[in-house]
């Protein structure tokens, strides 16, 4: 799809119109467009379910599950997202210039999700396959049960980080409050920073990927043993 | 399960608008709670050595001017069916006046500055049968509850009056609260509901018995209250916010050089003045936040 | 055995057993199937058939409808089942492909749903089953919007009967490649599914979710809330108020692929009373049959069914029952189950893998013993003779719909039964408890 076909722009103001209008509007798309939507004001369900690369800004804050369960589209937040942004998102990239509130990319299997502020708490909870980067901080349990996916963090990660965590990667550049269960710090070899590189470098990030840290599973709670009863 | 508001004025010269800009608030979390709602508001101090009640009695014909009368207030102003007075401090302690001589009138509120009215109905016929709108005062916080496991009752909205001039709104589910209230029942104080946001409110009011601050008796709860829960808090002269340590249950707050506000959902505060511009943040889980002036 | 040895009521054989297994290997025990303990159950009820103050119909010759519509709510496309009765969620991973293939095969011949289970949704479950429910659970194993597009309803998954306030479990030696694959999961690890949704917590957060799942399948799925029982009427006005179209309630006596034997004994209550408790809900809510309500937990005869429908369900689900009648627990398995050390009629280690009917396992030699054409068959019977069975019983008090038979079609036989189920003890017209709510 070439960039001038996507040019076909369209308005959406929620104060006259409703979520409803819009998701129908994007579902029923024929071609990938351009869109904005102005006057969110926290609605929930803002561009969800989107199966084509449309381009979807929206100019304001969003509610619950902005752009879930996304597919190839870019959605782009320009002020705060509620909880569960992009969750379980396929493909695609979003983009919030604020903050984002719990569970953001929450069982995301794929994508890019970009937080320009800070995430709260449990930013990637069982994250299946996406990569989150979030240039401010993270709340607690964050990346709990990641499955797989990386999670870079350029800021601070609350408590708990990396709980019960499978085989999700995660890189903090601050502190680390504390780690949960089973998560240790690894060593970040040459294959991680071209990881780290690329995602930064996707994300807009100045920062360097030397000054982070890797953490990651020791892989002790795969299998139930009662030595390690008091972890779970 | 609920939605909860909170609006806070730094900026004294904002205080004719607080019914204006809280009213939309209220509303807003009508998704989140239809079933009943309630808030607090406080306005000017009352005259030395007096306090304000709010009272309620589910009959709108009921007889007041007794009551009136009997507590020794200078008239009343009858809203719905609630009346606020003021009333002399009297020699023995008032409620428990109140209780043995008018069984069957509900003390919502009491203080030098609170009110509280709540009652059956979506957030929008509450805010209409109050008069929401016109409201005045420094700050207010309120609550819209989808009612869990306690009864659908005007008793058992919130808010909470924790004593004088204190009450608490609640999001969320306590999983203790049964023999916290035995518990506190032994220690003396009363509950009229099943409620488990009752006894976290009478929890914290037995904490400022105990003369702590309300400050020290949040993070008291911290150890004491089991569940989910994100809590609002008005005082006399501020309000305070907490979050259980796993904070699921959301609070987003905003503030600006004219006020702190805080709700479930970033939706209550949208057409908040220069909201655009407001710092915003999410309450980080187990720390008490504190406004007063 | 000398007859002067006395066992322990206490101390039972069993109990010795079980405190010596845990003494020796220090972890709990985990096991399919349901609660084996005796409850008060749809046994102790019976139909008050019609004589002279009602007339009965003619068996096979006058008309006795069994259809039910789920999700005409809000679904723009709600569920015409032919028959009130539908198989319960069970994952591939705990089941093998060829079950899960004659799970949707059988109920597809008889025109009823299956459920997907935690695991995702499989090409061939889709293939075989003409209505399926996708389930939507806290793990999210698998969980894709092009699946959730292609189901026809979407069951968000809060409990199970077997275990309410517990997650999934699915222990490594079952995690095949496939299986490992779809969870996005390293194989042969134990997996612990979460017991809370990672994105919403409580009612209120709840109607956001659905929300959110309304928008983006357009308003077209019914979309169903399945609680396990235990604050059963709390739980039920919830759901209804946070915007389910269908609540499916599984009683304690609902079957599991893998939980702790704890948790299967001692969480929950019963399907009776939960049945009850949720009828009450709906009725005072005045949503009864406008949020259809599926029963599961112990169902296995038509019996069960008409009862559950006479107490206020819409439609019933069957879980354990379906699996039997695939061929679990069949006496032909008899020698390959000894060598396990269990027996035909005994046999629950669905958690282990190794499951001599193919049923509960995927390994491959194992899963190739159940034939999805043979157990397909096996199942439209046995499903046909449920359905016969409740219209049998349906016609006897009267009723040219099964949906008609009502509460005052039952007596009990326990007083247990009559408090549980709510309906007079036989002969008489007393119901302990009644007058005092809930």
């Amino acid at each position: 799809m070439s960039t001038i076909e996507k040019r076909r722009c369209a308005g959406f103001d929620l104060d006259v119109q409703s979520v409803r209008d819009l998701n129908g509007a994007l579902h029923a798309a024929v071609e990938p467009g351009v869109w904005e939507v102005i006057n969110p004001k926290g609605r929930h369900a803002l561009a969800v379910g989107l199966t084509l690369a449309h381009e979807v800004r929206i100019v304001g804050h969003a509610g619950y599950y902005c752009a879930g369960m996304n597919q190839l589209a870019k959605v782009v937040v320009e002020g705060n997202a509620g909880t569960g942004v992009a969750e379980n998102m396929m493909s695609g990239k979003v983009h919030v210039m604020g903050n984002a509130s719990q569970s953001a990319g929450a069982t995301a299997h794929g994508g890019l999700l970009v937080i320009d502020g800070d995430a709260s708490a449990r930013c990637g909870i069982s994250m299946k396959g996406i990569n989150v980067v979030v240039k401010g901080s993270v709340g607690h349990m964050s990346a709990f049960m990641g499955q797989s996916g990386t999670l870079v963090v350029c800021g601070d990660a609350g408590d708990a980080l990396g709980d019960s965590l499978y085989e999700a990667k995660l890189f903090v550049r601050g502190k680390v409050a504390s780690l949960g269960a089973d998560c240790v710090e690894k060593e970040m070899r040459a294959e991680h920073l071209v990881l780290l590189t690329r995602l930064l470098q996707e994300a807009g990030s100045g920062a360097k990927p030397e000054e982070f840290r890797r953490y990651g599973s020791a892989r002790k709670l795969y299998h139930f043993h009662s030595d390690h009863v008091a972890s779970y | 399960m609920c939605g909860i508001v909170g609006l806070f004025f730094k900026n004294s010269e904002m205080e004719p608008e607080l019914g204006h800009h809280f009213a939309p608030m209220l509303e807003t979390m009508c998704s989140r709670g239809p079933d009943s709602a309630g808030f607090a508001v406080y306005d000017q101090e009352s005259r030395e050595g007096w306090f304000k009640l709010s009272l309620y009695h589910p009959e709108l014909g009921y007889e007041w001017s007794k009551v009136a009368e009997g507590l020794g207030a200078v008239g009343f102003e009858k809203v719905a069916n609630h009346v606020l007075m003021e009333v002399p401090e009297p020699d023995g302690p008032v409620l428990q006046q109140m209780q043995l001589r008018w069984p069957e009138v509900t003390v919502m509120s009491a203080g030098r500055r609170i009110q509280i009215m709540k009652d059956m109905g979506t957030p929008q016929e509450v805010v209409e049968r109050f008069g929401v709108r016109g409201m005045r005062g420094s700050h207010a916080i309120g609550h819209t509850r989808m009612a869990t496991e306690s009864a659908v009752t005007t008793a058992g909205s919130h808010p909470f009056s924790t004593g004088m001039d204190v009450c608490l709104v609640h999001n969320g589910s306590l999983s203790n609260h049964n023999r916290l209230r035995l518990n506190l029942e032994r220690e003396g104080m009363v509950f009229h509901t099943e409620n488990d946001t009752e006894v976290a409110a009478g929890y914290l009011a037995w904490r400022l018995k105990q003369g702590k601050s309300l400050h020290d008796a949040l993070e008291a709860s911290l150890q004491d209250l089991d569940g989910f829960y994100t809590f609002a808090v008005g005082t006399h002269d501020g309000f305070a916010v907490l979050r259980d340590p796993v904070a699921c249950k959301p609070a987003v707050m905003a503030e600006t050089e004219d006020y702190v506000a805080m709700a479930s959902e970033y939706r209550s505060l949208a057409e908040l003045p220069g909201v655009e511009k407001a710092r915003l943040w999410e309450p980080e889980p187990g720390v008490v936040y504190s406004w007063s002036r | 055995m000398n007859p002067s040895l006395r066992e322990s009521q206490l101390f039972s054989r069993g109990v010795i057993h079980e405190i010596q297994r845990a003494a020796e290997e220090g972890i709990y025990d985990i096991r399919g199937w349901g609660t084996k303990k005796a409850l008060p159950h749809f046994d102790d009820l019976v139909f008050l058939g019609a004589s002279m103050s009602r007339y009965p119909l003619e068996g096979y010759r006058e008309k006795c409808a069994t259809d039910v519509v789920l999700g005409d709510r809000f679904a723009k496309k709600p569920l015409h089942l032919k028959i009130p009765i539908t198989i319960a969620g069970m994952s591939f991973g705990s089941l093998s492909a060829n079950a899960k293939e004659a799970l949707g095969r059988g109920a597809s011949e008889v025109g009823t749903s299956t459920t997907t289970g935690d695991g995702g949704m499989t090409v061939e479950e889709r293939g075989h089953s003409d209505l399926l429910v996708y389930q939507y659970l806290p793990s999210r194993y698998g969980m894709n919007p092009d699946d959730l597009r292609k189901a026809d309803a979407i069951e968000i998954v809060l409990g199970q009967g077997a275990k309410p306030g517990g997650g999934g479990m699915l222990l490594g030696q079952k995690i095949s490649d496939r299986v490992a694959m779809m969870r996005d999961l390293p194989k042969g690890i134990d997996q612990r599914s979460a017991c809370r949704h990672p994105d919403w917590t409580g009612p209120d957060d709840l109607a956001i979710k659905i929300e959110e799942l309304r928008e983006i399948t357009d308003w077209e799925k019914p979309i169903y809330v399945k609680i396990g029982a235990s604050r059963t009427y709390y739980d039920v006005k919830l759901a209804v108020k946070s915007g389910a179209d269908v609540i499916v309630l599984d009683g304690m006596q609902g079957g599991t692929g893998a939980t702790q034997d704890v948790f299967i004994e001692h969480v929950g209550i019963p399907t009776l009373p939960a049945l009850r408790q949720a009828v009450q809900a709906l009725q005072e809510m005045g949503m009864h049959r406008k949020v259809q309500l599926i029963i599961s937990g112990g169902i296995r005869s038509g019996a069960d069914v008409a009862k559950a429908l006479a107490m206020g369900a819409d439609a019933v689900s069957i879980g354990t029952a379906a699996l039997i009648a695939l061929g679990c627990n069949h006496p032909k398995w008899q020698s390959d189950y000894e060598k396990l050390g269990s027996a035909a009629g005994f046999y629950d280690d669905y958690q282990a893998g190794n499951d001599p009917a193919g049923i509960t396992t995927q390994d491959p030699a194992l899963t190739a013993r159940l034939d999805p054409l043979d157990g397909a068959r096996r199942l439209a019977n046995y499903l046909r003779v449920l359905t016969m069975e409740t219209q049998t019983l349906a016609r006897a008090c009267g009723k040219s719909h099964v949906h008609n038979l009502e509460p005052e079609d039952l007596a009990a036989l326990t007083i247990e039964a009559a408090a549980m189920a709510g309906v007079p003890l036989a002969g008489t017209d007393w119901i302990p408890g009644k007058g005092k709510g809930m």
